[in-house]
């Protein structure tokens, strides 16, 4: 079992990796992020998987992005990203646009080990003028002319998420949250924190099993309690809106955003509490 | 006392009974939309055959793969209806979610494009709706296309917007462009006119959108409430004065 502390974790990270992050929605590793700017890691890309929030924006701030691809970058109801608004003015990020079902689709390239993959939609999009990446084709089985997108195979050197528990197999149980999955096969490694470690095998409980990920595609896992918060967590916990509010206001302006990361990710107690 | 989200609600409900369009069995909400979803919940609570699938729902979800099912779904044609908005919309029915000036949003930046790119070229109806109304956001033509609304010949597309829903009128739209088809009750075609940046049709004279019936604003304020609690409290406590927990009996359907 390939089990270390979040700190520890955080240090498998180099800088400049590209490293895969699940929306707000989806077992959002926020403890994890925080762990990174405490690491003062550098030179990442950021790629969110479809699309990102409060642990994209947190990285952007501290200065730990250099470029961010993802389909949107937002909090939610408490609004805009404000460090990623920020830092895409001052042109401190490259940020590299997408649409949702492209990024899925890419990564199942990687996942099937295949070249590329085509996806309907998006032509007429400005997204495919600014994608030299992304090439369009004539459908080869098609009779007359039937143009498509052909989306190239993405591999993230990393992938990190937040999950319920993990054994000490190292297989990670992500419950319905199955498009996960789909991250951890195409990423060449998984950097994964957990609410508790539990005894026995997931993969030999019939009901836990589909809901898990295999551990063969995990490269560490760290606990780390209340770990998505302030996301919510399954149903384990829930989104904690009053401090995203707060998140949205204070990072609003680079000095206030500083206050937060004292306050909320290098204060020893902020610390002691992950 | 029938409020303005209210009439919305009760306007898309009715775009989505249309009997004139492709029907709607299966219709999939996205995130932050709760008028869109609460038009959903008021067609299901009518006694409409409908499947709702609202992807930010916290709890009982109805998907086990996230949004990569939805997508996955969508492609296939096996999702009826969307929603969708815009920082900008056009004349044309394009749609900007990426921001204003060049590339990629040099002046005001918004969120990013979503799945806006493919859930607007393959779900047979798309129903667009922004509640502000002004020539700020409805524009002769969008700084940076997130989606299009109009394809060439020969490219796949399943459908396009139905209709533009604002807080001052509904649009309907016939695939080239838009014609005014309501204004709700306190707007008239001039001030409709005033704060619409795009050219469209109009008759010379143009109905009111229809109030909500009296059973329809009994759903809205009591089942339909109900479901949106869960995830959407703020907007409930804003338009109805309901919290989640004055109703520890919640039921889902």
């Amino acid at each position: 079992m390939r089990q270390i502390d979040l700190e520890q974790l955080a240090a498998r990270v180099p800088d400049g990796a590209l490293l895969a992050l699940p929306p707000d929605n989806s077992l959002s590793p926020a403890a994890f992020a925080r762990a990174l700017v405490r690491r003062n890691v550098r030179g990442l890309r950021l790629l969110g998987v479809p699309v990102s929030g409060y642990a994209t924006d947190l990285l952007i701030g501290a200065g730990c992005v250099a470029s961010v691809q993802t389909s949107a970058v937002t909090l939610g109801e408490a609004g805009t990203a404000p460090r990623f608004v920020a830092a895409l003015a001052a042109g401190t990020i490259k940020v590299i646009d997408a649409t949702c079902p492209a990024i899925h689709t890419m990564l199942q390239a990687a996942e099937k080990g295949v070249p590329f993959m085509p996806l309907r939609g998006v032509l007429g999009s400005d997204l495919v003028t600014h994608r030299p990446d992304w090439k369009v084709i004539d459908n080869p089985f098609a009779e007359s002319g039937d143009p498509i997108l052909l989306l190239p195979a993405l591999s993230p050197d990393i992938a990190a998420f937040h999950a319920v528990c993990a054994d000490r197999d190292g297989n990670v149980y992500v419950g319905r949250r199955r498009e996960l999955a789909t991250i951890a096969h195409a990423s060449k490694t998984c950097l994964v924190t957990v609410e508790r470690i539990i005894d026995g095998n997931l993969l030999e409980d019939e009901r836990m099993a589909p809901g898990t990920i295999n551990g063969l595609y995990i490269g560490a896992v760290a606990v780390a309690e209340k770990g998505a918060w302030p996301i919510g967590l399954l149903d384990q916990y829930s989104l904690d809106a009053a401090h995203f509010a707060e998140y949205a206001k204070m990072a609003r302006t680079e000095e206030g955003f500083r206050s937060y990361l004292d306050r909320y990710v290098l204060a020893p107690a902020a610390v002691a509490a992950e | 006392m029938i409020n303005s989200q209210e009439r919305l609600i009760a306007a898309i409900a009715r775009l989505i009974l249309d009997p004139s369009a492709p029907q709607a069995r299966h219709i999939a909400v996205g995130a932050a939309s709760p008028i869109p979803a609460a038009a959903c919940w008021l067609v299901k609570k009518l006694g409409h055959d409908v499947r709702l699938s609202l992807l930010h729902r916290p709890t009982g979800n109805p998907f086990t793969e996230g949004t990569r099912e939805l997508f996955d779904l969508t492609g296939q044609g096996r999702i009826d209806l969307f929603f969708l908005g815009g920082g900008q919309i056009d004349g044309q029915a394009n749609i900007n979610l990426l921001g204003t000036g060049d590339w990629p949003g040099t002046g005001t930046r918004f969120p990013g494009s979503f799945g806006s790119a493919f859930m607007y070229m393959m779900t047979p109806r798309t129903i667009l709706f922004r509640e502000e109304h002004s020539a700020r956001v409805l524009v002769p033509k969008v700084d940076l296309v997130s989606a299009p609304g109009i394809s060439a010949p020969g490219v796949f597309r399943r459908g396009t917007a139905q209709a533009l829903v604002t807080g001052k009128c509904v649009f309907g739209f016939d695939g080239t462009g838009f014609n005014l088809a309501s204004v709700h009750p306190g707007e008239t075609a001039e001030t409709v006119r005033e704060a619409t940046g795009f050219s469209y049709r109009e008759t010379p004279t143009v109905p009111f959108t229809p109030d909500p019936t009296e059973a329809e604003l009994a759903l809205l304020r009591g089942v339909v409430c109900d479901e949106m609690l869960e995830t959407y409290p703020d907007f409930c406590r804003r338009v109805w004065g309901r919290t989640a927990e004055a109703n520890p009996d919640r039921k889902t359907a």
